[in-house]
């Protein structure tokens, strides 16, 4: 995070010296940042969200003025991207509050939340037999075609995709009683 | 869509100066200072014995503790016009000028007798000094706004409240050349009640006017 966090200042303070192929980097880079942002705290209207990935774009634009050089760059990215979203909830008229959170933060989620899933996703295979618990980690997982794997396992095209859809079964019922304990 | 945004952005790009923030908010609030020294000059004039105050200490006092409320106030507004910038040590400042005065007051009013401190207090303008101050507050703090609203300010009570104080300052100063109080203590109540005021009357339109998109 520090790294990119150095990397985004740097290209930040080339562009207030006007490069603009710096700047375009960086405009690419946040981007994707911002629609992250906003996907996570919104619904995924997929159009919503585009327009305040813009409308940020543009409010950083005409605002890249206001960025002090020594401060802390994605504090600054996200204070506006903070700023857009009240004012997106203020003007549809609904009334939510936004939690206070700094670049650390949304950073921290970005992590912890890929972190959960992997981790979760563990706990579940765990509780399939071991050969299917392979065929999915190859096949779902690092995505190999279904010849591929039943050829690394030994068994038959047919046999792997059987194994794999029965496993899956079994996973998604798993996570359906697991939400129904809760 | 979003490319060819990154594109037309891209190549509307130039070279922003560091000073962007702090030239934004001297222009603002020099044209508005100008404009109020025009109205005072036109309408109660300078004090007639201006030249020879400018030989006493009162008269610099006046127009320092004003002017520091000016720098100070608009540190913090330079400090808020930018998203997620901390602005607390800056406002922190202005308590050095304010216990100053205050001070000075203190030590005014405890070398009279007991009855004579509430006329020193009130002078013969009390009544109308914090108005005039704020009236004259009212054109800075108009461009004050009008600069805040190209910057991105985030807290807009906040940064209302900073911009109002700044042109109150600002106002205070040049109401100051007319003024012909010359007691600390009148000071330290009205002068600061009026720029009090006009940091209030921003603090109130903040997140009406300094609104941006």
């Amino acid at each position: 995070m520090e790294g990119l966090e150095g990397d985004l200042r740097a290209l930040m303070i080339a562009s207030l010296d006007g490069d603009a192929a710096a700047y375009r980097v960086l405009l690419e880079t946040i981007r994707w940042r911002l629609r992250l942002y906003f996907q996570r705290r919104l619904s995924q209207d997929p159009a919503e969200v585009d327009d305040l990935v813009q409308e940020t774009l543009i409010a950083i634009h005409n605002r890249r003025g206001t960025y002090d050089r020594s401060q802390v760059f994605t504090a600054w990215i996200f204070a506006i991207a903070r700023y857009k979203l009240v004012d997106h909830f203020r003007r549809s008229g609904r009334r939510r509050s936004v939690p206070l959170d700094d670049a650390a933060s949304v950073q921290a989620q970005d992590e912890s939340s890929g972190a959960d899933a992997a981790h979760d996703l563990e706990n579940l295979l765990s509780k399939l037999p071991a050969a299917t618990q392979a065929l999915i980690r190859d096949i779902k997982v690092r995505g190999s075609s279904h010849a591929e794997a039943a050829d690394a396992r030994g068994i038959s095209e047919t046999a792997a995709k059987v194994a794999v859809h029965r496993g899956l079964k079994r996973l998604s019922a798993h996570v359906r009683n697991g939400m129904d304990a809760k | 869509m979003t490319d060819s945004l990154v594109r037309t952005l891209a190549a509307d790009l130039a070279p922003v100066s560091p000073w962007y923030v702090a030239r934004k908010l001297t222009v603002g609030v020099g044209v508005g200072v100008v404009l109020s020294a025009v109205l005072m000059l036109l309408v109660l004039g300078l004090r007639p014995d201006i030249t020879h105050m400018m030989g006493t200490g009162i008269f610099w006092l006046k127009q320092a503790y004003t002017l520091v409320f000016t720098i100070l106030a608009g540190l913090t507004a330079e400090r808020l016009a930018r998203p997620a910038a901390n602005a607390r040590q800056r406002i922190l400042w202005l308590l050095i000028p304010l216990l100053l005065v205050f001070g000075m007051a203190a030590v005014q009013l405890s070398d009279v007798a007991a009855g004579a401190r509430m006329p020193i207090v009130m002078g013969g303008s009390a009544s109308v000094c914090p108005w005039r101050i704020f009236f004259f507050a009212i054109p800075p703090l108009a461009g004050l706004i009008w600069a805040m609203r190209d910057l991105a300010p985030v807290r807009l009570r906040e940064a209302g409240a900073a911009v109002g104080l700044a042109a109150g300052g600002a106002g205070a100063f040049i109401y100051a050349l007319h003024c012909s109080e010359d007691a600390v203590p009148f000071i330290a109540v009205w002068y600061t009640l009026g720029m009090a005021l006009s940091a209030l009357l921003g603090w109130i339109i903040g997140p009406l006017l300094l609104r941006w998109r």
